[in-house]
């Protein structure tokens, strides 16, 4: 019956969209029901992409009802809080401590710097990561989303092997190796 | 074998195993995978039309000679194409005919809320709608074989969460589907004096289509162990399944006919029902038209936007949606921009300097309107931006520029200038000639020299094209050379009657661009006077940094727009610099 909700955000480009397909996919492969959502404009790169997966005997909404969310996984810091009200009280954020600044189109406002800090102090459990670094460690910056779900594996009920089995369907070849280091580096984030 | 589809790869898988032979569309969000999708299997000839009317011409010509044939289009899409939307049901196919018809609440990519199901009323089409990728793929078949029991085109409608939402689906095999001899028969396809004998066997047919309705198992009643009743479909059911699982589901697959006696049986076991209903208020306008009253529906579920489970929740229990305390925080929104030297925003530079009118039209330059150019004031439709300059030159306005993309030229903007060529009005036309369809995802069209199915093909010449249908004064011009482009404009302007601009350099993300050899420019801080006309194009690769203007190396492509506009010569090629 329960359902497992995650909502992953991100700006375009950023890989959002592959991260929660891998996810559906593991899912699958893990014997659970699958819906995975997501939500973007006009095809322009630079704007903000989030997508839900959600998984369990079985899903019938392709969105999570704000407050539903049990991992929040941001590929930047800014989307984490522009997403964080879907969380649930207490529930897991998983941050890239990267930033990406927006395109202002006449505003002024400044970029909140201090976005980890005010999701920690509304309660929620804040997991940084500089996921971008450890990507450009094995090889490409763009591997940022990988190493995300690396660390989000730790907490889900998905085996390793589905994982890998998962990144083998999924990833080209040439990009396979990179990829899966770039998991094991998330993997082992919570680890210690 | 399980697999994870969206709807749109679901409806494509469906159509396959129905044994379509011949696909048509032309891209729009979110019908546009569906195409793309179709093209892949070798047994479909699936090709880019035009726009949307022709596609669907070549449906009927298609499905008449019996191909079981595909259309593709958005909301936005069935408009252009509703002259034979209205007219074929007539007639009546022959070899089975779907038209795919993608709607968009909430606008994540359109200009306007349309909910398609009135027009297929009006027309007196069936329509079916799916609830997820699994009942997309299973009920795409399902049209194709309403379509040929009751020889009529058949409605399946989508909507964005339908189409963008993965899930599982368990593809088969195909079944193909014999042609079917077409007959000649006149009585059929012409004339007001046979269409007078059409009109009532047509409504004969959706008498037959309102018996099936009753029958069909797509409309299901989901018996629950709460005394509530809902009546609901597609993407709303699952929020109502999400919150109310408890509840009594009337889930319709068919939207239109209705089955009245069986709506009318559920009604009557509940004091009030629920229609849970995204846009707008069509099944509950139906049921009130059968006399059914004791529902309550868009009173509670807005016809505004998009509906959620939060939304859903609210309506059926009264419970309060969270806020979204992001909204507090006051925090900065992100919205989609140009990319960086984008080609678009050497026009767009242009004309903010030149102060002039601007009527737009549909694509990524659509956002030419935004600061920093503020240059675009008037977006309609695809093919507007000709038609509306015309008509502000006709209410006084000297200086009116039209911008449309080569894709939307092609789709219906041709005629506009041949209109103004023909009323020889002194307007000036800027075809941004990009190459591709930029801002669905880049699609072929007649101008690139390839199809859908990636056979190469005779690319417009627009120059000549523009010079055959009478206008003398066309020019050429590179985007990225900013004083040339100024040139032409203002040359266009003072020209006395129709002139064009073709502004011509290919999309930085199509493949050859992204593989192209690129040096990027840089700020000399030293040379820099701060007085920021480099941010004129607004380029995402150009930031403040250390108090100057810093170019993001790795996001810029070279366009070279920002060292021309720098009075100083204080941005050089990074070798130089």
């Amino acid at each position: 019956m329960a359902v497992t909700n995650v909502l992953i955000a991100g700006v375009g480009g950023q890989g959002a969209v592959l991260a929660s397909e891998l996810l559906a996919l593991a899912a699958i492969a893990a014997g659970k029901d699958v819906k995975q959502g997501e939500f973007h404009g006009v095809a322009q790169r630079g704007g903000a992409v989030f997508s839900h997966v959600r998984f369990g005997d079985r899903v019938y909404s392709p969105m999570a009802k704000r407050g539903d969310v049990d991992f929040l996984l941001a590929l930047e810091k800014l989307e984490a809080l522009r997403y964080a009200h879907f969380v649930k009280p207490g529930g897991t954020i998983i941050i890239n401590d990267h930033k990406v600044e927006p395109i202002r189109v006449g505003d002024e406002r400044p970029y909140p710097d201090d976005a980890i800090e005010a999701l920690e102090n509304r309660g929620f459990n804040v997991v940084a990561v500089n996921a971008t670094e450890k990507a450009i460690q094995v090889g490409n910056h763009r591997a940022a989303n990988v190493v995300l779900l690396g660390v989000l594996a730790a907490s889900l009920d998905i085996p390793d092997e589905v994982w890998d089995e998962t990144l083998r369907m999924r990833i080209p070849e040439k990009l396979l190796s990179l990829n899966q280091q770039a998991f094991s580096a998330g993997r082992q984030v919570t680890d210690n | 074998m399980k697999r994870l589809m969206s709807g749109n790869e679901a409806i494509a898988q469906g159509a396959w195993e129905a044994g379509v032979l011949f696909a048509a569309g032309y891209p729009g969000t979110p019908s546009t995978e569906v195409l793309e999708r179709l093209a892949g299997y070798d047994e479909i000839d699936a090709h880019w039309s035009t726009n949307e009317k022709v596609a669907f011409d070549e449906g009927i010509g298609a499905a008449l000679g019996g191909a079981r044939t595909m259309v593709t289009m958005k909301h936005v899409g069935l408009n252009v194409a509703a002259d034979p939307f209205m007219v074929f049901p007539y007639a009546g196919t022959n070899a089975g005919f779907v038209v795919l018809v993608a709607d968009d609440p909430g606008m994540y990519s359109s200009q306007n809320e349309q909910d398609s199901r009135y027009f297929a009323k009006i027309a007196k089409v069936p329509i079916l709608e799916p609830a997820d990728a699994a009942e997309a793929h299973d009920m795409t078949k399902t049209a194709f074989e309403l379509s040929e029991r009751f020889e009529t085109p058949v409605m399946f409608r989508t909507t964005t969460r339908l189409a963008h939402t993965r899930g599982i689906v368990k593809p088969g095999e195909r079944v193909e589907a014999p042609r079917k001899e077409f007959s000649r028969k006149a009585s059929q396809y012409a004339i007001p004096v046979y269409a007078r004998f059409r009109r009532p066997e047509l409504e004969a047919k959706l008498d037959k289509l309102r018996e099936f309705a009753e029958e069909f198992e797509g409309n299901v009643i989901e018996e629950g162990s709460a005394d509530v009743g809902i009546v609901s479909h597609g993407i709303p059911y699952q929020y109502v399944k999400e919150v109310m699982p408890e509840a009594s589901v009337f889930k319709l697959g068919m939207i239109y006919p209705l089955p009245q006696e069986k709506l009318r049986e559920f009604c009557a076991r509940f004091d009030t029902v629920f229609v849970v209903e995204e846009s707008e208020g069509f099944i509950e306008g139906e049921m009130a038209g059968f006399g059914i009253t004791n529902v309550i529906g868009k009173e509670r579920f807005t016809n505004i936007g998009e509906l959620s489970a939060d939304l859903v929740a609210a309506g059926l229990k009264g419970e309060a949606v969270p806020a979204d305390f992001a909204q507090d925080l006051n925090i900065l929104p992100r919205p989609p921009v140009l990319c960086a030297g984008c080609a678009h925003r050497g026009v767009f530079s242009t004309l903010k300097k030149l102060g002039v009118l601007v009527t737009g039209d549909i694509g990524c330059y659509t956002l030419g309107c935004l600061p920093p150019f503020d240059a675009m004031h008037t977006t309609f439709c695809m093919g507007a931006s000709i038609g509306n300059a015309s008509g502000f030159n006709r209410a006084g306005e000297e200086n009116v520029v039209a911008v449309i993309g080569d894709s939307t030229f092609l789709h219906s903007g041709l005629s506009s200038l041949v209109s103004a060529a023909y009323n020889q009005v002194p307007t000036t036309t800027i075809l941004l000639d990009n190459g591709t369809t930029g801002m669905t995802g880049h699609q072929e069209h007649p101008g690139t020299g390839h199809t859908l199915k990636g056979a190469t093909a005779p690319a417009v010449d627009y120059e000549t094209l523009i010079r055959a249908v009478g206008i003398e004064h066309v020019e050429v011009v590179d985007p990225w050379d900013l004083e040339t482009t100024e040139r032409a404009i203002k040359s266009g302007l003072a020209h006395d009657g129709p002139a064009v601009v073709i502004a011509q350099r290919h999309c930085n993300l199509l493949p050859e661009e992204k593989a192209r050899e690129k040096t990027a420019y840089a700020v000399v801080p030293e040379d820099c006077i701060l007085c920021e006309d480099c941010f004129m194009t607004g380029c995402p690769a150009l930031v403040w940094e250390d108090d100057h203007p810093f170019i993001r190396e790795w996001e810029c492509v070279g366009c070279s727009m920002c060292a021309q506009l720098c009075p100083v010569d204080a941005i050089a090629l990074t070798e130089e610099a």
